[in-house]
């Protein structure tokens, strides 16, 4: 049913917490949410890689998207989760302070993200969905991995 | 079509091991262990090459094989010797053969001028043995082409010539539900002459009581070229019993045949007319009757191998992996728990552990293969080497049968190509050269297969001139990879080879030297936890051994801790594990420490510092040292907090979900569901070298 949604230009959206903002994701890139586990740290890696815990069997990395969008670290408490999503053929885990609610949202209501001046708001943040006084910023997942050259370098 | 392209996959694949037992029994015959067993199967592995080609429409290499299965025909009937020069000559036939295989998969193409020469050149062996007199083919076959078919049909040129054939071809149920099309039949025997079909449609029943499954057609054909019975019969070679067929000269009253055929013939009329309630018992006894034959056929193949989907099997071992660490979870958390070790769950555990352990054997017993796969298509290679660079090369290989993972073999082949052809460009002299060292002319290359001590050993020794040390150090001291007063040993002079940037061909030939030097073989091999190296012997000739795992899917390694993270160790790159005492601690210039063992001193390097997971280093004396070794680097100290154990993991990839990271070969999960990190330990030194990280604690 979903998919229908989104062929006729409606959304639907997962929504979740991040340091007083409000983010979402497409529900469709979801496969999963778990509970925080304690992660492996992975060596030479940028800060925001949180490292790799096991999935049933597969080694899932743990980005923390707190940090990936460039709002401090994140403490990983009782009440944080993970949120696995796909990226191309990869599945990897977003650490998020707390998962909100699922919301519906039209295609064509989105609007473009504002310039602040600020590459990672421009790099991360699809736009922007405005539901009763709330501004949701829709995050872009594809570009969230740390690029090859980069973790070459670290 | 879908069902179309699926056959073909399967009749490649047929053809892939056809193609290597053509190969080993012209080998066979080569090396003169080859009786009229190996030429009939020789002559039989090209034959049902040609036979599929034919169903599939591959003409050029029906053309090619026909020719090919000519001349071995010559042979199989005792009037082609299978001297030296001809098996030759066949095994580059078997190449092209090759080539035109790939060419019908889409994956290559034939080189004409080359098939063409060869072509005549199996025709030349055969053209000059036949008592006949040639006879001009031109004209003589309408359809003789550039393969030129003439010769065979020139049997019977003093004869008059004889009555054509007629051919009664009456399919049968289970023909068709085998796959195959009567269509083909009459394709494949217009190639043979002009024919003439006229179909007997009299046993169609009523559409209305139409059974779609049977069958109901008769053909008659007949076929004016003179070919031999034996040429029509093979076009049916693959139906066996499925299709009724009656062959006879025009005017010739087949005694024997003709009342059967009425019989026959009243007996599918009655079928024919039978009325409907019948049809059900009918379809029955024809598919029981097929099932027999399934079962006949199937008999003799039946206890030997079955075809398995590969992603089969893998699903199987990623599966049992999980077994393993699940099994190693409960334990865990049965020992937490503080049961008695003879409590009815500890000794049932210990049970489920030993059935694990066996499952995991098996399992990863039916990926293993022999390294005959790789090693079948080696021979070519070195044909082709010793053909472009002039040098006369005879390839002998050993222990074929040798088992080792699916994974490992695939990555097999490129570093043993590699090192054949240094062995053969760089090992080997030119035959002149050769016969002036008094060696004879032709030289030999050895590639063989070994299990060692868990290990696969591959090794490539050649007889040739062996490494040139003065010339391989001049060289490493031109480029800057040694300094000019280095002074190094024999072994480590030859293994200069592996640095990057080393290539020793004075002229850069279009087989060595194409841009992939050793350097990014050795880095290959030691990215799967292998090991390469070379000895060698002025003169003599020189020995590449290249050892790998069994399997890239479990490893022994060391379980260490090092700043509160567990990790593990590769237990193939460890020499040795010690406790360093204070005095044999040392500090060296002003960033280094480096540990006595015995003579030797070896540079110390702190583990959580070397992963960045501590900005300080421990006191080596509070840790455990591992006494590591690698290829490049000579022997390193790892200052570990800690040894947990040694066990069995199971590798898991940390690209398939991240990317690669330095110093990380790969993950495993540990007993408590936890990921640990494997070690890459020649990447830890090799990034600790070239950082060049602050001083290790120094020990008071």
């Amino acid at each position: 049913m979903s998919n229908d949604h989104t062929s006729d230009g409606q959304l639907e959206l997962i929504s979740f917490r991040i340091a007083d903002q409000e983010f979402c994701l497409d529900i469709m890139a979801v496969r999963e949410i778990r509970g925080w586990a304690p992660a492996t740290p992975l060596p030479h890696s940028p800060a925001y890689v949180r490292g790799v815990i096991n999935l049933r069997g597969a080694v899932l990395p743990i980005l923390d998207l707190k940090s990936r969008l460039g709002l401090g670290a994140c403490e990983p408490s009782a009440r944080s989760v993970i949120i696995v999503v796909h990226i191309g053929s990869r599945l990897v885990g977003l650490l998020v302070d707390a998962v909100s609610e699922i919301l519906a949202a039209d295609l064509a209501a989105v609007q473009p993200t504002p310039n602040v001046g600020c590459d990672t708001v421009g790099r991360f943040v699809r736009g922007i969905i405005a539901q009763e006084d709330r501004m949701i910023s829709w995050i872009a997942i594809d570009d969230i991995m740390p690029s090859e050259d980069l973790a070459e370098a670290a | 079509m879908d069902a179309m392209d699926a056959i073909k996959v399967t009749y490649f694949q047929e053809c892939d091991e056809l193609l290597a037992s053509l190969e080993e029994g012209l080998l066979a015959l080569q090396a003169g262990d080859g009786d009229s067993d190996t030429i009939n199967a020789v002559f039989r592995a090209v034959h049902s090459v040609k036979g599929g080609a034919g169903a599939f429409g591959f003409e050029e290499m029906v053309g090619f094989a026909h020719v090919f299965e000519t001349s071995l025909d010559e042979m199989r009937s005792g009037r082609l010797d299978p001297d030296a020069n001809v098996i030759k000559i066949m095994l580059r036939a078997s190449d092209v053969l090759a080539d035109h295989v790939l060419a019908a998969k889409g994956e290559g193409v034939v080189d004409a001028a080359r098939a063409q020469a060869m072509a005549e050149e199996l025709e030349s062996l055969t053209a000059p043995l036949s008592d006949e007199p040639t006879v001009a083919p031109e004209g003589s076959a309408p359809e003789a082409d550039a393969w030129g078919f003439a010769p065979l049909k020139f049997e019977f040129a003093e004869e008059p010539p004889p009555a054509p054939w007629l051919l009664t071809m009456r399919p049968t149920a289970a023909m068709y539900a085998k796959g195959h099309d009567a269509a083909l039949f009459l394709r494949e025997l217009s190639r043979l002459g002009e024919i003439k079909v006229s179909l007997d449609a009299s046993m169609l029943p009523e559409l209305s009581t139409l059974d779609p499954e049977a069958s109901h057609c008769v053909w008659t054909v007949e076929l004016a070229a003179d070919v031999a019975e034996q040429a029509i019969l093979d076009v049916f070679d693959f139906v066996g019993d499925d299709c009724v067929i009656d062959l006879r000269r025009v005017g010739v009253e087949s005694a024997s045949a003709l009342p059967d055929t009425d019989q026959a013939f009243a007996a599918l009329i009655a079928v024919a007319q039978a009325p409907l309630e019948d049809a059900p018992e009918i379809a029955a006894t024809s598919e029981s009757k097929t099932a027999q034959k399934g079962e006949v056929k199937a008999a003799p193949t039946a206890g030997a191998t079955i075809r398995v989907d590969l992603e089969r099997v893998d699903r199987l071992i990623d599966l049992v992996g999980e077994l393993v660490i699940n099994q190693a979870m409960i334990a865990q958390r049965v020992m937490e728990s503080e049961q008695p070790p003879s409590s009815t769950v500890s000794l049932g555990l210990d049970e489920l552990e030993q059935l694990t352990r066996q499952i995991q054997d098996s399992v990863m017993a039916i990926r293993a293969q022999p390294v005959k796969s790789v090693f079948q298509r080696m021979p070519r290679l070195v044909r082709e080497i010793a053909g472009s660079t002039g040098k006369q090369v005879r390839l002998v290989m050993e222990g074929e049968g040798t088992e080792v993972d699916k994974t490992v073999i695939e990555r097999l082949s490129d570093p043993i190509t590699h090192m054949l052809r240094n062995a053969i460009d760089h090992g080997v002299e030119t035959p002149a050269e050769r016969i002036a060292a008094g060696k004879p002319g032709e030289g030999v290359v050895r590639l063989a297969a070994l299990h060692r001590s868990g290990r696969i050993v591959i090794e490539v020794s050649d007889d040739g001139k062996g490494i040139n040390r003065p010339r391989v150090r001049e060289i490493a001291i031109k480029k800057g990879l040694i300094g000019a007063d280095a002074n190094l040993s024999d072994d480590e002079i030859d293994n200069l080879i592996f640095l990057p940037g080393f290539s020793t061909a004075a002229a850069v030939s279009n087989i060595s030297g194409r841009g992939v030097g050793m350097d990014v073989v050795k880095r290959s091999i030691q990215a799967l936890g292998g090991r390469i190296s070379i000895t060698s012997q002025p003169g003599k000739g020189s020995t590449f051994t290249l050892s790998l795992p069994l399997t890239l899917a479990v490893l022994d390694g060391m379980v260490i801790s090092a700043s509160g993270q567990t990790l593990v160790a590769p237990l193939t790159a460890i020499i040795e594990t010690l406790r360093p005492k204070p005095q044999d601690v040392r500090a060296l210039g002003p960033t280094g420490a480096v540990l006595a063992v015995r003579d030797m001193h070896v540079p110390l390097i702190d583990i959580g510092m070397a992963l960045g997971l501590r900005s300080t280093p421990i006191d080596p004396t509070t840790g455990v040292v591992l006494l590591v070794e690698s290829e490049g680097i000579s022997r390193a100290a790892l200052v570990v907090d800690e040894i947990q154990g040694q066990r069995q993991v199971v590798i898991k990839s940390l690209e398939a979900n991240f990317q690669r990271v330095v110093g990380i070969a790969a993950a495993t999960i540990l007993g408590d569901g936890r990921v640990a990190l494997i070690l890459d330990i020649e990447a830890v030194l090799e990034k600790r070298l070239n950082e060049r990280l602050p001083p290790l604690a120094r020990a008071s």
